[in-house]
Order: C-alpha cells, then structure tokens, then sequence
C-alpha cells in the first residue's frame, strides 16, 4: 500500500453545504472570522460590485472621448475615476471592439477576472467548458453565444494568466447619439464586457 | 505531465448557463466565497499561495468551483498552522475574535484597496514590444502560470508591464522575486496549426520573463 496521504479537507463533511456550515463554525469558535464580517462581503458582492460598474465606464468611454484616450492609455488610473478600484482590478488594461477585432477574454488556468468593475464571475465563466475551449475554438464558443461576427473581424483572446485584468469596451450600437450616459449603461450587459455578447441595439 | 488545472485547448462539451445572473446560486456559494475573502484578510497567506492550494487538490477534477475553494482554503489554514487537524473534526476551544480578524465595518474599504502586484525592483527587461519570443517547453513545477497550450511557441511581445510579483515562488512562500512581465500575442495558427479555427486569430497570454527565450 502506498503511503495514503490524506489532505486536510477531507476530514470536513463532504456535502459541500454541510462542509461550509462546519467551516464557518469553526473559524467563528477559533475567533478568525466575524460572522458579521462574512455578511458584509456577500453583501458587498451581491449589491455594491458589479458588472453596473463596468457598464459605467464603458458607457464613458462612449460618450467622452478624453477619458476613452485615458482608459485605452491607463485604464487602471481611468476606472479610478470613477471610484472603482481594488482587489482583482490592480492592473486593468482595456480592449476595444472594432468593426476589425472582437476581443474575449478568458482564465484557462483558474477564473481571474475584473471585481471591481464586473464583480463575482459568473458560473459559466468559471466551467471547465469555458476555459478549455475559449482560447481553441473561440468563434465555435461566439456562434454558441448567439454572437454574429463580422466577416472581416479578427477574435483576439486574452488568457488572463497573471495579475492584468482586462476589460471589454463593445462597440457602440447605432443610433444611440441622442442617450444620456445612464441610458447608455443600459446597454451594456456583462456578458458585453467579456466579449460574449455585443452591446444591446437600441 | 498534465496539470488538472491547466484546460486551456482540451475538447469539452457546450459552456453551460451562458445566461447566469445569480452572483451567488446558492447560500454556501456565498458563504465558501465571504470565508476565503475573510480568511484571506489574516494575512497568513498570499494570494498565488491560495491558487496553488486549490491547483495542487488530488480531486480538482471533480470539485465544483466552490468546491474547491472551500478544500483549498481548508488545506491552508491547516497548512499554516490558523486551525489543526484536530480541529476540523473535534471541538474547537472557543477564542475572543482575533484583533486581525476584519470586521464588518472595514469591509468596504478593504475590497476597494488596490494591493499591486507590480514591484519597482527586479532584472533588467531583456525583451521590448515588438519582440518576436519562444516560450520554455514546458511549464516548471509547481505554481507556473504557462500553460501547457502555449508552452514551446513563438509570440511576439505586444505589452509590457515593468517588474510583477513572481506566483511560482511567492505560492510556496519563498520570496516575491519579481521579474518583468509581458503580454505576449500568438497567432492561433501557432498555437493550434491546421486546428485553428482562422490562422490570424490571436491569442495572448500575460508571461514572465523566464518563461521566455528569445527567437
């Protein structure tokens, strides 16, 4: 028999909602963490960071084209602007949608993505399927998602491999000269912002 | 050697819930994610160290994502010394909350503080946009964040970031030996030959530098 070296988790019920609640007892009981605390966070996630915050800047960058030059520049610098900053959006770099170039972006190592500007991924982001076929196949994943590609676009994809966070500026849809940055926002869903969808026509 | 974590090119069925507007599906998603981020706040580890804990799990396979997060958080915690073994199975002695412990009003604040990965020192760039550059043949053990699809081709440096914080020894807390890193553009036909969906397709992956060799 080979030496069995159990990993510590495997002593915590496998179930993973009975594995989360023994969890959270113990750190509690060991005085490492405040439940309080621990609602705070899901709160902030759930209702404070998120993709609205990353529709604001690209409904900016639609409708001010200084600080489209800065986000293109320094988009770190450029989304602080706004107020949105912080863990997992240290080092930002912006990519723009072209009539030329349709940009997705993809972790196909774990599932590194901008919170501060689209909050908590969403789970088909984080799937095996996502991240194993986005970097190969990435029009086959477009067409899967319903996005039309121009015959002349190119798809680049950026694997985010390291601590650069990158976000997705679409193309802004025809006749929306006339909307208000706010109403602009409205068209810019999350999926928009990682490249598998493109901004809603008006 | 194939790395479980390492997806990046393997055949897989359609992307499922490519509509998903739930932050959290359910309460223990939430809860796996608020005891990571809180746990995280200690200290007692780096962010390339709780990756590699989840990386490195024997089941990664067939974890769900928060499943994972929730071994891989256990792991460290044992491995760094915050809970025992004993613990995890027996009564815990009930402690007054750490004075490092966050709370709740610093919650906020501390998911707004940008904690950089780029360091002022570190080796001299050997490279510059424009570079044409191979990468080594393959990932090195442990934390190494090449993977294996790129690993052995030709790119060209498009960014360059300056000096960031090295994950393969910063994961097993031997140093931030930061080093600079690039972003590097492959064209899919490099990547995937006759595979390749359009051979001008690109894809670009964040290196560092001794993940590069010049042409």
């Amino acid at each position: 028999m080979p030496h069995d070296h159990h990993e510590p988790h495997s002593l915590l019920p496998s179930d993973p909602e009975l594995r989360a609640r023994a969890l959270e007892t113990i750190l509690v009981q060991k005085g490492l963490v405040d439940p309080a605390a621990l609602n705070a966070l899901i709160d902030t996630y759930q209702n404070d960071i998120g993709p609205q915050n990353g529709a604001r800047v690209v409904a900016r960058a639609w409708a001010d084209p200084a600080f489209k030059a800065r986000l293109f520049s320094d988009a770190t610098a450029a989304i602080a602007e706004l107020g949105f900053m912080g863990r997992q959006g240290e080092h930002m770099v912006a990519v723009e949608n072209t009539e030329d170039v349709h940009n997705l972006v993809v972790c196909t190592l774990c599932s590194c993505y901008p919170w501060p500007v689209l909050g908590i991924p969403p789970a088909w982001y984080k799937s095996d399927e996502y991240r194993s076929r986005a970097v190969k196949e990435p029009r086959a994943v477009l067409a899967e998602f319903g996005v039309d590609l121009l015959k002349r676009q190119k798809v680049k994809v950026w694997d985010s491999s390291a601590e650069i966070r990158y976000l997705v500026v679409p193309m802004r849809p025809k006749n929306s000269e006339g909307l208000s940055e706010g109403a602009l926002a409205e068209l810019v869903s999350r999926n928009a912002m990682i490249g598998t969808a493109l901004a809603r026509a008006v | 050697m194939i790395r479980a974590h390492d997806l990046g090119g393997r055949p897989a069925g359609p992307v499922p819930e490519k509509d998903d507007s739930e932050v959290f599906h359910t309460d223990w998603h939430a809860k796996a994610l608020a005891l990571n981020l809180a746990c995280g706040a200690l200290g007692a580890w780096n962010i390339d160290a709780s990756r590699f804990a989840r990386e490195q799990l024997k089941d990664y396979p067939s974890l769900t994502y928060y499943e994972k997060w929730m071994a891989g958080l256990t792991n460290l915690l044992v491995e760094r010394g915050l809970v025992t073994e004993a613990e995890l199975t027996g009564p815990v002695a009930i402690a007054a909350l750490a004075p490092n412990a966050i709370r709740a009003a610093d919650v906020a604040a501390a998911m707004r503080k940008a904690v950089p990965y780029s360091r002022e020192a570190g080796p001299e760039p050997l490279f510059q946009i424009g570079d044409i550059v191979r990468t080594i043949p393959t990932p090195r053990s442990g934390h190494c964040r090449l993977p294996a699809y790129a690993a052995g081709r030709e790119g060209r440096i498009i960014l360059s970031h300056g000096n960031h914080v090295f994950p393969n020894t910063n994961a097993r807390f031997e140093g931030e030996n930061p080093q600079p890193l690039y972003t590097v553009e492959f064209t899919a036909a490099s990547l995937w030959g006759e595979d390749a969906e359009s051979a001008d397709d690109a894809i670009s992956l964040d290196l560092w530098q001794t993940s590069l060799e010049p042409k």
